[in-house]
């Protein structure tokens, strides 16, 4: 599969920060990959890098194979970083305008991408009048404005209401559906697992993770088991059952990770035998957000 | 380069504020023609200024382009605030994403003042030329033609006054504290060059040693383009000598000084290129 950007060992310190920590990571053409991090985890400065508005320390990135340099790649490139900037006292037709002249294509496709993010009826009204949520549609009608080979979004959902984040998760699972490319960076778990098929997870500037989403959530799963009595002859049966990689107590109620497959009506019958009766007792996948705390707990 | 003048143009545009100024700074320069219509008729004192030679050929060329140098300010406003409004509503950062690089962005910037210090040099050209014809006692192409080199220093101290805006723009990020900022330097190099006068007060030639060390400041060697044209005058002449003055002095635009200052718009615009290169935005 063709690579559309690779990183190699990217580095970025600001004075004894280290916000982006040896880096690698590619992107295939047609998935659609999530950079997951909690706030501060250098999400966004390595967007930053890879848009050529922040400046690396040291290690490499390229763009289409290194065929063509950065300014000129992100011509086929759509991005949404953080906040939408537009000129404030031009109107959302004459901001794209601006748009396709940097970009040097035809502006033929301005009313059409005004359409899709329905911004159409307000396309002579200036920037400065717009909601937030109109700002951010009008971003994302820039982006799209040269059918982009991969869509970078940063946080495109923060700051909206929830009307707000349907509409941009809509529009986003509509673009992903015609094949682009897309680059998501975000903190909320549940839009990453929703749209994402890949996922980069860091922390501190560290990758922690990075693989499928599939593979990611991919375990032998996990026991919630919880008894009337004391909780202690439990714990001491459980941790003698071959299988179990990890148990904890989290408000009366006990949690094992398994190593292996298990059934759940294997583990009652083990418990029972010695004598402990369960009053609840459930199997579980582990979701994307659990599993997203356990990497980014374990380091810490 | 049209694409980037295209770009930049495209902004400038459709902002009312810059749209004013703009309107304004030309109007300005068209009233130079109303100095023709001071005239004084008290008793036996008539006084017509336009008489007095000011709209002679070649001498309307020094008069004119430095009566207009004096309104680059309104222009510089407007330069200062494009760029500095990149930062605050940070489409600096959006015109990089969308694929500029950080040297066409000097560039289209760079461009436009050399588009607006050219319209302005073709501005006062045309409303000299109309003035003088209408007011000149010479009108032989020969003299016509002559010092015609005020034209292109007015051009070149624009460039460079505009470059210099172009800078603290990108230096200081904001449109009023980069104004405040050359104001400032303004009165750095004023002070400086009061304190090379009380230096040097003691030795022969104080003003011309002051003057080899002052011309290569940015401002001073900028207003060193034009120098004054009053004392040229053959009216102030005459009344000079008759006061016992004797003025001489080169009015002339010095090839030096189109030098010092040529160099220093080439370093204005290289450092605005390498603080955007060296900034994280």
């Amino acid at each position: 599969m063709e690579t559309i950007l690779s990183l190699k060992n990217l580095n970025k310190k600001f004075g004894k920060i280290h916000a982006v920590n040896n880096l690698s990571f590619d992107i295939k053409k047609g998935a659609i990959y999530g950079i997951l991090g909690p706030n501060g985890s250098g999400k966004s400065t390595t967007l930053g890098i890879i848009l050529n508005v922040v400046n690396k320390t040291s290690g490499e990135f390229s763009w289409f194979d290194g065929k063509i340099s950065t300014h000129q790649a992100l011509k086929k490139v759509g991005a949404i970083i953080e906040r939408p900037n537009f000129y404030p006292y031009m109107t959302a037709i004459q901001n794209l305008q601006l748009v396709c002249k940097i970009k040097e294509i035809p502006t033929t496709k301005i009313e059409e991408k005004l359409k899709t993010v329905n911004l159409f009826e307000r396309r002579n009204s200036k920037f400065r009048t717009f909601s937030l949520g109109m700002k951010q549609r009008l971003a994302i009608a820039s982006a799209l404005l040269n059918d982009p080979e991969i869509l970078i979004l940063d946080e495109p959902t923060n700051g909206l209401d929830p009307q707000g984040i349907h509409e941009i998760r809509e529009i986003i699972k509509n673009i992903a559906a015609n094949g682009t490319t897309i680059l998501l960076a975000s903190h909320l778990l549940d839009e990453v697992e929703k749209v994402c098929t890949h996922v980069v997870v860091i922390r501190e500037g560290l990758k922690l993770y990075s693989g499928s989403v599939d593979e990611m959530t991919a375990s032998h799963g996990l026991f919630e088991l919880k008894v009337e009595s004391d909780s202690s002859k439990l714990l001491e049966v459980l941790s003698q059952f071959e299988g179990i990689s990890a148990i904890k107590e989290e408000e009366n109620t006990i949690i094992a990770t398994l190593s292996k497959p298990i059934s759940a009506s294997e583990i009652n019958n083990y418990l029972f035998k010695n004598n402990v009766v369960l009053s609840h007792l459930v199997k579980r996948k582990p979701s994307l957000e659990q599993q997203f705390l356990t990497l980014t707990n374990n380091k810490s | 380069m049209l694409r980037l003048l295209n770009i930049e143009l495209h902004k400038l545009k459709y902002n009312s504020a810059s749209r004013i100024l703009i309107l304004i700074y030309f109007i300005l320069l068209t009233s130079i023609a109303l100095i023709a219509a001071i005239k004084f008729d008290i008793g036996p004192i008539q006084f017509h200024l336009a008489e007095q030679g000011i709209f002679n050929f070649p001498y309307i060329w020094h008069f004119n382009t430095f009566m207009a140098s004096i309104f680059k300010f309104f222009l510089l406003l407007v330069i200062v605030s494009m760029m500095a409004n990149e930062y605050s509503n940070k489409t600096l950062k959006q015109n990089l994403i969308d694929g500029l690089s950080k040297k066409e962005f000097v560039l289209s910037k760079f461009y436009t003042v050399i588009a607006l210090a050219f319209v302005s040099t073709l501005f006062v050209f045309l409303v000299s030329i109309i003035l003088g014809y209408s007011y000149s006692d010479f009108n032989e192409f020969s003299i016509v033609t002559t010092d015609l080199e005020y034209l292109f220093a007015f051009f070149i101290k624009l460039v460079a006054f505009f470059s210099f805006g172009l800078f603290m723009g990108i230096l200081v990020k904001r449109s009023a504290f980069a104004v405040g900022g050359i104001l400032i330097w303004f009165f750095g190099e004023s002070i400086l060059k009061g304190y090379l006068f009380w230096q040097f007060k003691d030795l022969d030639e104080t003003s011309e040693r002051v003057n080899s060390i002052m011309q290569f400041l940015p401002l001073e060697s900028i207003s060193n383009l034009i120098k004054e044209p009053f004392t040229r005058l053959s009216a102030v002449k005459t009344v000079a000598q008759q006061v016992g003055e004797n003025l001489s002095k080169d009015f002339s635009v010095q090839p030096t000084d189109l030098l010092i200052v040529s160099v220093w718009t080439g370093l204005f615009i290289y450092f605005s290129y390498a603080l955007l290169k060296k900034r994280d935005l």
